[in-house]
């Protein structure tokens, strides 16, 4: 018998601008424990809506939303965002903050000791390979885009979270950083047994980094399953989406030998 | 003469403490509570358009009304609720001095940190604030440890640009009362003593570049969390305020309170006062500058003590006649009048200062003119300059109407520049003082007025109520009653526009007791 869904949306709707625009349409949606879910889609698509509903940085207009087998509804906002993870886009650093001081807010907000705090961060650090001593005490300006974004990550796990949400974390990155990053990170999901929900408009970046990826158009769920039951989907947007990577992997198949010095 | 050895810089340095101390604190309140009032309100009206339109525009209209006119109209606004706290509440409050120069200036204060709160809290970007709310901070814990601290640089500069204005326009408080180092300036302005001018100009300069420079030092502080350059900062102007209590708390805040209006003679005779006071064994501090609007209320209100004011001047603007009567019986009059007020009229000094017109001789004898009447059929190819108030007193309202007078143009002058005006042919008539010397000095003539459409000005010294039966204080200057004529007080007043070391009010007061001493 399957585990009950850790994330679990049911016919959610959400409208903005008194009805005018539909950002999310009647989605229904479940990540099981410790999976990777992907939602991928194009801008406007809702998916960063999606994500938001599940730590009520957006409330629902219709259907229910439920985080840990609790109805967000009947949740305390603050408290649901402290116990769920958030890696915004490009990092979302305080500037007037050290690396330490950004990646121990929330534990402060939940009012751990600072010895636990400091101990945490240090423990952190090492979990997204910065050094300790090097980085503590910077300010987010002094560092890379890769370097605020591992911030962004260890800042996201720091209170110890079962889940993790990513708005598209490493869109802003040059390729080989974006690489790395996500390599670290899926093995940072598995090593902690995370639940991660990631949203990115790259179904390449999907497929490589995620156990089950949906798909989202116009506020809709397209399709959603691992990427060989995405194939077998016979929507044309999911098809078209899925030639990109397919393409890319021939022609990278095609062109670069198989038994190369890389 | 050498600048720097002029002794009125040794003068001026003596009353810097009194000065300097008084504006520190004036200007001090004013920003604390103009602080305390706009940045709860820049902080509330952060996520309301409507709040935050209304008020940056309120502030706005305010920034526009001249400082010296904000701080006159709170003069009168607090008299009025003052005496609404009397009968309601049954206790009132000095409408005088320190307290309405405080809320005019917290006032004046608060454009510059509303406009400057609001727009660094704007500038806060929204991926941060919603990586606040992300993290799991309360709308508290985001405005505390996230928007404050970063609009903090945007902010502290319009709480600097606000603590400069406020050091800047507190110079213009002592009309309405309150000492501050615009006496320096005003009296200067009157007396022709640019040293003084210069003076209170300088200090209020340094002054200001050095709050600034100490805020700038917390600002700095903050933003580098270094507690040492905050404290530093902090200190400093705890420093400075502390520095000024104290000569200021030293003195006996029982002592006798001698007030002057804008203009020489006032100075003179006001230091005259304080000086016989304190040959009486009396303790007297000068409160010089007050606006002819504010000083009788001030009497009246026991805000100070004993002041000279003029016949014709209470008569008509602050009673409010009309009609004119001859010398002795507006005199009998007015004593009475003011005795209702419990006001005593001790007595007159002995002569007049009257409104008069006045023109160069020589310009005079060639346009036939003698008397005022004689002007009537020219003034149509003529121009008149008078004092700021003269156009709008009874007194000319009653001259245009005895004589029938219609000037080509009419002007408002700085009194002691008219003079020089009407001699160099700038204007053609003057509306001057009849006790004034420079009338002696740059040969100009007095018109008859045949018609007596100006009321008598004898010079009149007015005790407060409070005053009204002590002996003491009657017998140190019952010495000056009728002694000071209008030759002795032309001169004084002509010593006193001199320009030079011994041209300052108390110098001249000196001198003018001596001249009567040997009557």
């Amino acid at each position: 018998m399957p585990t009950a869904p850790l994330i679990a949306y049911a016919n959610v709707a959400k409208t903005f601008d008194g009805g005018r625009v539909v950002a999310v349409d009647d989605v229904s949606l479940e990540v099981a424990e410790g999976e990777f879910l992907a939602v991928v889609g194009g801008s406007g698509s809702g998916k960063t809506t999606l994500l938001r509903l599940a730590n009520r940085l957006i409330e629902a207009d219709r259907g229910s939303i439920t985080v840990e087998g609790e109805d967000v509804r009947r949740a305390d906002p603050i408290g649901l965002r402290r116990r769920i993870g958030y890696v915004f886009q490009s990092g979302g650093l305080f500037p007037h903050m050290s690396v330490a001081g950004n990646i121990g807010v929330t534990p402060k907000l939940l009012g751990w000791s600072s010895e636990k705090i400091l101990a945490r961060v240090d423990e952190l650090l090492d979990l997204v390979r910065l050094d300790r001593a090097h980085y503590r005490d910077r300010l987010p300006h002094e560092l890379s885009g890769g370097q605020r974004q591992r911030i962004g990550v260890a800042r996201a796990l720091a209170a110890k979270p079962r889940i993790v949400l990513m708005d598209e974390p490493f869109g802003a990155l040059d390729p080989l950083t974006r690489d790395a990053l996500g390599d670290d990170y899926r093995s940072l999901h598995r090593k902690l047994g995370l639940t991660t929900v990631m949203i990115t408009h790259d179904m390449t970046e999907a497929i490589l980094l995620a156990d089950r990826v949906a798909v989202m158009r116009g506020g809709k769920l397209l399709a959603q399953g691992t990427p060989a039951e995405l194939s077998a989907s016979g929507d044309d947007y999911v098809g078209e989406l899925l030639r990109t990577p397919r393409r890319q992997a021939e022609r990278l198949g095609a062109l670069l030998p198989r038994d190369g010095a890389a | 003469m050498n600048l720097l050895s002029d002794p009125r810089w040794n003068e001026a340095l003596a009353h810097l403490p009194d000065y300097l101390g008084n504006h520190v604190r004036v200007s001090v309140a004013a920003l604390a509570l103009g602080l305390a009032v706009s940045l709860p309100l820049a902080i509330a009206s952060r996520n309301q358009p409507v709040l935050r339109v209304a008020l940056l525009g309120l502030a706005s209209i305010v920034q526009t009304v001249p400082g010296l006119a904000l701080l006159a109209l709170f003069y009168p606004l607090l008299l009025a609720l003052a005496a609404l706290s009397l009968a309601w509440f049954g206790f009132g409050f000095s409408a005088f001095g320190f307290l309405p120069a405080v809320l005019a200036l917290a006032l004046y204060s608060m454009l510059p940190v509303l406009r400057n709160t609001i727009t660094g809290l704007q500038g806060v970007d929204a991926a941060i604030l919603e990586a606040a709310q992300g993290v799991g901070m309360t709308p508290r814990q985001s405005l505390f440890s996230v928007e404050l601290p970063l609009a903090l640089p945007v902010m502290m500069a319009g709480i600097r640009t606000s603590a400069v204005w406020v050091i800047g326009t507190a110079t213009l408080s002592t009309p309405i009362g309150q000492t501050s180092l615009g006496n320096y300036i005003f009296a200067g302005l009157q007396t022709q003593n640019w040293v003084f001018v210069l003076f209170g100009c300088l200090s209020a300069a340094v002054l200001a570049l050095a709050v600034d420079q100490l805020l700038a030092l917390i600002e700095d502080g903050i933003r580098d969390r270094s507690r040492l350059r905050t404290a530093f900062g902090g200190i400093g102007i705890a420093a400075l305020v502390a520095a000024t209590l104290v000569p200021t708390m030293a003195r006996s805040s029982s002592s006798y309170i001698v007030g002057a209006k804008t203009f020489t003679e006032q100075y003179v005779l006001s230091a005259l006062i304080a000086e016989r006071l304190r040959a009486g064994g009396l303790l007297a501090t000068s409160r010089e500058g007050l606006g002819s609007n504010v000083i009788f209320d001030a009497l009246a209100s026991g805000d100070i003590d004993v002041y000279v004011d003029y016949s014709g001047t209470l008569w008509a603007n602050q009673f409010h006649h009309t009609d004119i009567k001859p010398r002795e019986e507006l005199l009998g009059d007015l004593k009475s009048t003011l005795a209702k007020h419990n006001i005593t009229l001790l007595g007159e000094l002995g002569f007049e200062n009257a409104y008069a017109l006045v023109m160069p001789r020589r310009r005079a004898a060639q346009l036939g003119i003698r008397t005022i009447a004689d002007l009537t059929s020219r003034a149509a190819t003529l121009s008149i300059a008078g004092d700021y108030e003269f156009f709008s007193r009874p007194e000319w309202a009653g001259l245009q109407k005895a004589y029938g007078l219609a000037f080509r143009t009419q002007r408002q002058m700085q009194p002691d520049f008219m003079y020089a005006a009407v001699a160099s042919g700038e204007v053609d008539v003057i509306a001057g003082y009849t006790s004034d010397g420079l009338i002696a000095k740059y040969d100009l003539v007095v018109l008859d007025d045949t018609k007596h459409a100006i009321p008598p000005y004898d010079a009149i010294v007015l005790l407060a109520p409070k005053r009204a039966s002590d002996q003491v204080l009657r017998e140190a200057l019952q010495p000056l009653l009728g002694k000071i004529d209008i030759s002795a007080m032309r001169e004084a007043n002509l010593r006193a526009a001199g320009g030079d070391g011994a041209s300052s009010p108390d110098a001249v007061a000196r001198w003018l007791w001596e001249k009567i001493g040997k009557q």
